[in-house]
């Protein structure tokens, strides 16, 4: 079994992949080869002993499909992939485009629908969680200069302001949120989402759908040390069916098919969960499920197998993951086999 | 402690380290932290709690029952201790 795997940039803003295949690779049943899909020579995912057979470059799916389907197909030629788990938000929907084109030529996927991607689009949740009476943050959608400005004064600040796919401030006043609206303006476009503050403690969950409404597992984590980014730097697992419970909600209602990252505030005042944010794949924390004994992304395999797989019923409580930092060395031939001729073993 | 509970899904080591299991929270007690908590769990009321420091330890039962009710608010703080 071949499986590729995309996103091994494990820098301080880790992609999933590596973490993706560390998981698949503990499996004890696990007899395959993992191979590496990097969009950069220098992503450190490459440069792992034992972690990938072999890496090849693609090209962004950004910059059109047909691209990055001529060098799949040029990648499947060589070795006879069975599987591909693409593991950034960016790429999804290019993948999900791309899914009867890749299933024709014999490779397998798991992806969410597209139903499922545009649920979770930021602009999308608020409605999908008033309608199924999931806690959310208030949200206003702004699609110029002139909404901000209309808005001021039903502004109560602190509040934060959010791309539509990445990066989010907080800010206490009208100056400050007409800073942060235009860093992310010019750097995401429009819309911008001016969300409520709510105070408390992150709390997230890694989860992986059939597709069905069931939740093959799911495992609740809270961060214990956030980096300047916002990322989680060490996490430990918790016991608290309250968030088991409405992740097994979310997925039901959303019939989720693959794996994905719940984020959530528990409020410091009620403490109730409010769902921040769904993102459409695993997170980079995934180790900390199978770790926890509960490999989600191996079962993932298996359902991109169509292989039935057991519900994961519980976890281990106080699992705490640590991530480190950890200087790779290579050298400039091994360099040059992937920054020139876009492949390498390692 | 009468009305006040302690969840089940908050564990104690033999050192004193406390993991509240449902937020991921870890607190260290000290030796007499510790006694007091395993004195609470054991449904043991206010004045038991304060005799037995006070027989256990050289310390004025007026300073222990001052100490224990700032403890008490910490732990209710921290929801280590919560209404039954």
């Amino acid at each position: 079994m071949k499986i590729a795997v995309t996103g091994l940039n494990a820098t301080d803003n880790p992609a999933p992949g590596v973490h993706v295949i560390r998981s698949i690779k503990d499996a004890s049943d696990f007899k395959g080869s993992i191979i590496g899909l990097v969009y950069d020579s220098l992503d450190p995912g490459i440069y792992m002993k034992d972690l990938v057979a072999k890496s090849y470059m693609i090209p962004y799916p950004s910059g059109g499909l047909e691209p990055l389907l001529e060098r799949i197909e040029h990648i499947h030629r060589k070795e006879k992939l069975d599987l591909i788990i693409p593991t950034l938000d960016s790429e999804l929907y290019g993948f999900v485009k791309l899914q009867p084109k890749l299933n024709k030529m014999g490779i397998k996927s798991f992806l969410p629908t597209l139903e499922n991607l545009n649920i979770r689009a930021k602009d999308n949740l608020f409605k999908f969680c008033d309608d199924n009476q999931i806690k959310v943050p208030k949200n206003f959608i702004v699609t110029s200069l002139h909404d901000l400005y209309s808005l001021s004064s039903k502004l109560k600040f602190p509040v934060v302001v959010k791309g539509i796919f990445y990066d989010a401030y907080i800010v206490n006043n009208f100056e400050e949120a007409l800073h942060s609206f235009n860093k992310l303006t010019s750097k995401w476009g429009y819309p911008i989402i001016i969300q409520e503050y709510v105070k408390g403690d992150e709390f997230n969950v890694v989860g992986l759908g059939d597709g069905t409404g069931r939740t093959v597992g799911a495992v609740p984590m809270r961060k214990l040390y956030i980096t300047d980014k916002g990322k989680g730097w060490a996490g430990i697992t918790i016991d608290d069916k309250v968030i088991i419970e409405l992740s097994q909600k979310i997925i039901e209602k959303t019939k989720w098919k693959s794996g994905l990252e719940l984020e959530y505030i528990k409020s410091a005042e009620t403490g109730e969960y409010f769902l921040l944010e769904i993102n459409p794949r695993f997170p980079a924390w995934v180790y900390l499920a199978p770790s926890a004994e509960q490999n989600l992304p191996y079962a993932l395999v298996k359902l991109a197998f169509g292989e039935s797989v057991e519900t994961f019923s519980s976890f281990k409580v106080g699992t705490i993951f640590v991530r480190s930092s950890w200087d790779l060395i290579t050298d400039i031939k091994t360099f040059e086999q992937i920054a020139a001729h876009g492949e390498i073993s390692v | 402690m009468s009305n006040f509970n302690i969840p089940e899904n908050i564990a104690i080591s033999e050192s004193g380290f406390l993991f509240l299991a449902g937020t991921g929270e870890s607190f260290t007690l000290n030796q007499i932290g510790k006694e007091i908590f395993n004195l609470i769990r054991t449904k043991s009321s206010e004045e038991e709690i304060i005799d037995s420091i006070v027989n256990d330890y050289d310390i004025e039962k007026s300073t222990v029952q001052k100490d224990l009710a700032d403890f008490i608010t910490q732990l209710k703080q921290y929801s280590i201790l919560i209404k039954e």
